[in-house]
């Protein structure tokens, strides 16, 4: 995935997956006795869309809602508000009615290979699943088609036979990934899909993964909290912040010129090969309490530019003045009023 | 923390709600005609009657039982026929002598389980370990009233030195020294199979926490290997092993009943033996209500003490 | 990511897979092994096999009574057990009496492990409203105590062997529920239950197909475990006149019949009651077994105590008179094995670490490189079985720390050398404030009262800038946030002035910003203090942020050291160069990532040479035989290699 498909992000596609300002709340409503519960709002009013053939990244520190995110995506969990929709679809309806249409369509690529491997199971076994109950595959075309996934992830087909704790991390997510594609989806959801594993094979997955991309296709959302991996596979990224959107742009922009402070804290908070100084911001601010979060910018008390209308108000995603591709949630966007990024 | 033990107190009384719907319905299922049940076949039928309509089994089942538990909080619990008294004065004079055999037998149970758990676990492999191992294998694998009877064989009618049976002297008894003479053979019987299971549990749970992270810090910090595991493993393996010995306390609390058998303890349990085999079901009635209400409040404190050590639970 | 690479891979899981089918089939065998669940096994059977050839073997009826032949005692003629007070045979209605305690048992185990497993499984996987109800239900049934709801059952069904079975059946359903419930909940939350749903399976279909199949080894255990507490509590009911009714026996009320005559007769009672307890203790001995086998915590030790201190049992011992002069801790030739089974596994196989005064020595590594048991050794903080320390010296000063004694390194443990772990919510006793194990940590090493041990802590919270520290001190350690934690754990690395701290991947578990908040006030202090660390990571860009020098670890050996500067710009060893460039770096998208083909060799079975030479593009046949030396490349820089990297002569990567 070294070459981020730059004339697919250039030209105009019908967007694949719509988000329409989707929202998770976790707990809430009422106790026996009336009480109201105590709610998390883990994501909050994210909209966007995601293009047909593209690699959107997200990028997020824990406790952002990415994974809350990622599974209402792939139809694991449902939006407490707002609209998914799929290929013009919406997906909830999709989900109530057939949930097995959408598992031909859209996949999903877990962050620890092998707690998503059943212990108990063959490979054969989990990879013939999605084959016979999405496909409906018959005996012979089963076994064609495991053999050409195993070739795809570069996997001997020997190992069909053996048991998940056969295998290392950075197998067991190859496994993960032919499970993802045996029903030929149109978008994969990867949820910090080499972050379990050893440097050393994260490669190998990368490289894989920007492989089948080309070959088959496919539509990436790629998760992760490591900017660098996100930087090196996605075309457009997404930063997300206390359950919210605050920055989106084409992988090139954000990480050049990024607006959001918060984007630019990561950015410069991130460890890299020969980097001495790092930032580390505000030392003793943290995130703000899920049960009650402020009223305005969830990064104010972070913010080395926040003023009195972002503690108020909650900025609105807005492109900047030169690229409207390049939204930012801010009231005081960096590169506005002086040089932008690092 | 109070606010905590306020919430629980409020929490245990849908629990003793349930007990007694439970009980009600469990009464309720009896085969037959409840009134020709509780009089047994010889009753005549006019009697029957006038139980049927006294009992209001002439009412719906729930009025019955609204009925039924606005009597319960009158103290009512019916009358035995067997012993010709109220059900509560009977069940309570006995449930002291049954708190007082359970009660011993499970602090006796808490302490030795404990301190073999320990032991064994510390000493892992050691002779201790092994023998404590062993003993609480045994200990768990005797039928109680079984160990009952070969203890009044050994210590009562061999050796002499504990009385067979009762709670008192008959003839200038009385006194804490009687008692306690009286009370050693049955609670110690009472204890053995508890013993084992929280002994056997502390060492597990003692062998988990010293392999857990905090543990190393404990002695990266350079603390005495004492203090490691009296203050650090000790505490942590409290917390598992607390609501074992309040689960324990069901199975004291239920083996009481064995053991008054057969050491003729009068406490609820040998009445309820009793009472089920003379059909006096009112009186059985009773005796599960009290006991179980008790339980309760036992488990509830078993909680209260867990969440005082384990501060995550508040 | 070639074929060559799963060709090459493959050979490991073969292996192990052989071992696995060899042993795999043979439960048996492990249950075998185990001495006491063997002899369990074979009592067992024998009495079940006894038991069931009752109405075959030459035994007298066991309910024909002889008056004249009453209370005949043990051993005499015609009755090997004597006879009971109707002059009925006991070994005859001993073994009838096995054979319906057999049946009761077995079958109120079936039921209760039935139906409990049943409720278990739903409310695990339903979860939410139904678990909430399911489990109220139970909980409610669990408020009795267990033989009393038994004795209501009886009371209610009528005394009588068939409704003893119902009731022991059914006040068992609870802890079947309970037990199944717990795990079925954990798998259901499992990704690969996700997977499944995912793979188009209806939610029977990942229940009884990828559930089930995972919890059935908790339901054997479980039910091996109560098999033998049903067998007694059904002897109880009987015990007690409520289960079989005469003239029908079984164990239980035999020793009840016999209890009337306890002291005329006691073998009446005695023989059924010791029949009850061989019974019950082969059951026992059994289920201890299986569960040992079935449980995989218990499983390879897993469950054993681990020792104050790493057990040092030296082969080699290097000299410790050539000092490095200005080194504050000098580690040389440390080897430290694991044995497990029947296997060694050497994960460090002789390491030299020297960490100057006021220094940051990255140790770097993937996982399974012997990095952080290397720094572990040091203190003696691997765990002792299955690790020991079979080489090397340590030196502290003047001090070898491995043959000082146990008391000299508790001293020094958070004195002289403190450690900073991983992850810091596993690393501070839940059950303590952090004020209570700053204090601790402080009065260990310095004769201070409480308060002033307080006084002392609030400070160190202020020195790694904890706001509010006298209100923190208070705090337990789920009540802050990751960050915190770290800090507080970094306070108390402080807190006897160390002279080297030890942080084993002391950010991995954090955020990237709160890295970079606690990277900088560990750098910060380590000016403040002049204190060595010893850092080890697995990210070059944290290397670059703290570290002045660098040690790379491959396969429990050093491949390369130098300055940081020097082995980022130039690495020698071709293991440092792959693990540098298979990274993505910020700021370089375009970069080729140089996947390294291959998994690192199991350091049970290491190849002769070069540990890396299978996965190395520069490999010739010399780098697969005998030792490789540290070639130097400078001061200070050396690398484990014969082609380094930037060398002619070598095929170009």
């Amino acid at each position: 995935m070294s070459e981020p498909s730059q004339e697919l992000a250039a030209q105009p596609a019908e967007p694949l997956m719509q988000l329409d300002a989707v929202e998770r709340t976790f707990g809430g409503g009422r106790t026996l006795f009336g009480q109201p519960r105590p709610a998390v709002h883990a994501v909050q009013g994210i909209s966007f869309d995601v293009k047909r053939g593209e690699t959107l990244g997200i990028v997020g520190e824990s406790g952002c809602g990415k994974s809350t995110l990622a599974r209402m995506l792939t139809g694991l969990d449902r939006p407490t508000g707002g609209r998914i929709t799929f290929e013009g679809e919406d997906l909830v309806a999709l989900i109530k009615s057939d949930h097995r249409a959408v598992s031909r369509k859209i996949q999903y690529v877990f962050q620890d290979p092998l707690a998503s491997l059943n212990p108990r199971k063959t490979i054969r076994t989990i990879l013939e699943a999605p084959l016979i109950h999405l496909l409906k595959l018959g005996r012979t075309e089963r076994r064609e088609r495991l053999e050409t996934l195993m070739q795809a992830v570069n996997l001997a087909p020997e190992f069909l036979d053996r048991y998940p704790h056969e295998f290392s991390g950075g197998q067991a997510q190859r496994i993960g990934i032919a499970r993802a594609l045996a029903a030929d989806p149109d978008l994969i959801v990867l949820d910090e899909p080499v972050s379990a594993l050893d440097v050393s094979v994260q490669a190998q997955v990368l490289n894989i993964l920007a492989d089948l991309k080309r070959r088959f296709g496919l539509t990436f959302l790629f998760i992760s909290h490591d900017l660098s991996v996100v930087e090196s596979v996605s075309d457009r990224v997404a930063v997300l912040y206390f359950g919210q959107l605050v920055e989106m742009a084409p992988a090139r922009q954000l990480f050049g010129q990024p607006r959001h402070h918060y984007t630019r804290l990561l950015l410069n908070s991130a460890p890299a090969p020969g980097r001495r100084n790092l930032d580390a911001g505000d030392a003793e601010s943290e995130l703000p309490d899920p049960f009650n979060p402020p009223p305005g910018c969830p990064f104010f008390a972070r913010c080395p530019a926040g003023t009195q209308i972002c503690q108020a108000e909650m900025p609105a995603l807005c492109p900047a003045p030169d690229a409207p591709e390049h939204l930012a949630a801010c009231h005081h966007p960096a590169g506005d009023d002086r040089d932008p990024g690092p | 923390m109070g606010l905590y033990i306020a919430k629980r107190l409020l929490a245990a009384i849908p629990v003793l709600f349930g007990l007694t719907i439970i009980v009600f319905v469990i009464m309720a299922l009896i085969p037959g005609d409840p009134a020709t049940a509780i009089l047994g076949s010889y009753a005549t039928p006019e009697n029957v009657a006038k139980l049927n309509k006294d009992l209001g089994l002439d009412k719906p089942m729930v009025q019955q039982y609204f009925i039924w538990l606005g009597n319960l909080f009158q103290g009512d619990l019916g009358r035995s026929y067997t012993l010709n008294r109220p059900v509560l004065d009977e069940v309570m004079e006995r449930f002291w002598a049954t708190l007082i055999l359970a009660g011993s037998a499970l602090v006796l149970c808490s302490i030795l389980g404990l301190i073999a758990g320990v032991i064994s676990a510390v000493r892992q492999f050691s002779w201790a370990d092994k023998l404590i191992t062993f003993i609480v294998l045994i200990g768990i694998s005797t039928p109680s009233f079984w160990l009952g009877l070969l203890l009044i064989l050994a210590f009562s009618v061999q050796l002499k030195w504990f009385p067979v049976s009762g709670m008192y002297a008959i003839y200038g008894g009385g006194g804490p020294l009687d008692l306690l003479h009286h009370l050693f053979l049955p609670a110690v019987t009472l204890a053995a199979v508890a013993t084992g299971v929280i002994a056997r549990l502390t060492r597990t749970a003692m062998l988990e926490v010293l392999r857990q992270d905090y543990i190393r810090t404990a002695r990266a910090k350079g603390l005495s290997e004492r203090r490691v595991i009296y203050r650090h493993a000790f505490k942590a393996a409290l917390v598992a092993v607390i609501p074992v010995i309040g689960i324990q306390a069901g199975f004291v609390l239920g083996g009481a009943v064995y053991i008054e058998t057969v050491f003729q303890w009068p406490g609820i349990g040998s009445m309820l033996v009793k009472a089920i085999s003379t059909r006096d079901l009112l009186l059985v009635q009773g005796g599960v209500l009290v006991v179980a209400a008790a339980y309760v409040l036992f488990n509830l404190a078993a909680d209260v003490v867990q969440t005082l050590i384990d501060p995550r639970l508040r | 990511m070639s074929d060559q690479a799963a060709v090459s891979t493959g050979q490991q899981p073969e292996k192990r897979r052989k071992k696995d089918r060899k042993g795999r089939p043979s439960v048996l065998r492990l249950l075998l092994n185990n001495q006491l669940a063997t002899a369990g096994l074979v009592i067992f059977s024998l009495i079940v096999l006894v038991a069931a050839l009752a109405p075959i073997l030459p035994l007298p009826d066991p309910d024909a009574t002889a008056p004249a032949d009453r209370l005949q005692p043990l051993f005499s003629a015609g009755h090997l057990l004597g006879t009971d007070a109707l002059g009925r045979d006991i070994l005859s209605r001993l073994i009838w009496g096995a054979r319906v305690s057999l049946a009761v048992g077995i079958s109120a185990t079936l039921i209760a492990a039935f139906f409990g497993s049943l409720i278990g499984l739903l409310a695990g996987y339903a979860g939410g409203r139904t678990d909430t109800l399911l489990m109220r239900g139970i909980d409610m049934v669990m408020a009795f105590p267990y033989i009393l709801l038994a004795l209501a059952i009886v009371a209610v069904l009528g005394p009588g062997l068939l409704n003893a079975l119902y009731a022991i059946a059914v006040v068992n359903v609870p802890f079947f529920a309970r037990n199944i419930r717990g795990i079925a909940l954990g798998l259901s939350r499992r990704e690969f239950v996700d997977a499944a749903r995912l793979s188009g399976k209806s939610h029977a279909q990942i229940l009884f197909g990828e559930v089930l199949p995972n919890v059935l080894p908790v339901i054997i255990i479980t039910m091996s475990t109560t098999i033998g507490w049903m067998i007694l509590e059904t002897a109880g009911l009987s015990f007690l006149g409520l289960g079989a009714q005469p003239p029908q026996a079984d164990l239980g009320s035999m020793l009840g019949e016999g209890r009337k005559i306890l002291f005329t007769a006691p073998h009446v009672s005695i023989v059924p009651g010791l029949m009850i307890f061989v019974l019950v203790m082969s059951i026992n001995l059994l289920g201890d077994g299986v569960r040992d086998i079935l449980d995989p915590r218990l499983k390879s030790g897993s469950l054993t105590r681990p020792t104050a201190r790493t057990a040092v049992e030296r082969k080699s011992v290097p000299a410790t008179d050539v000092r490095g002069e200005d080194a504050v801790l000098d580690v040389r030739g440390l080897k430290t094995e694991f044995e497990i089974g029947s296997s060694v596994y050497r994960a460090v196989g002789g390491v030299d670490l020297k960490i100057r005064k006021g220094e940051c020595l990255g140790l770097v590594g993937e996982s399974g490189s012997g990095k952080s048991v290397s720094a572990m050794s040091i203190m003696g903080l691997v765990p002792t079985p299955p690790g020991r320390i079979v080489g090397g010296v340590a030196m502290l000063g003047d001090e070898d720390l491995f043959s000082a004694s146990d008391e000299r390194i508790r001293q020094l443990r958070g004195g002289a050398v403190s450690h900073v772990f991983q992850d810091p919510l596993s690393t501070l006793h839940p059950l303590y404030t952090v004020g209570d194990q700053l204090i601790e940590a402080i009065r260990a090493h310095q004769p201070l009262s409480h308060a002033s041990a307080r006084q002392r802590a609030a400070e160190l919270l202020a020195t790694v800038r904890i706001p509010n520290p006298e209100e923190r001190l208070n705090a337990y350690p789920h009540e802050l946030s990751g960050g915190m934690r770290q800090r507080i754990c970094i306070a108390m690395a402080l807190a006897n002035a160390a002279d080297v701290i030890i942080a084993d991947e002391p950010t991995t578990a954090l955020d990237v910003t709160v890295q970079a908040q606690v990277l900088s006030l560990l750098a910060a202090l380590r000016r403040d203090h002049d204190t060595g660390i010893l850092f080890i990571t697995h990210d070059f860009g944290v290397v670059s942020a703290i570290c002045d020098r660098v040690a790379v670890m491959y396969a429990g050996k050093i491949v390369e050291t130098g300055t940081t500067e020097e082995i980022l710009a130039d690495p020698k060893h071709p293991y440092t160069g792959k693990l540098i460039d298979c990274v993505p770096v910020l700021g370089q998208p375009e970069r080729r990532l140089d996947a390294i083909e291959g998994r690192p060799p199991v350091v049970n079975a290491l190849p002769p040479g070069c540990a890396f030479a299978p996965r190395c593009p520069r490999a010739q046949p010399d780098c697969l035989q005998g030792e490789i030396a540290m070639r130097d490349f400078g001061p200070e820089r050396g690398a484990r290699c014969l082609h380094p990297l930037g060398e002619e002569g070598s095929a170009d990567v």
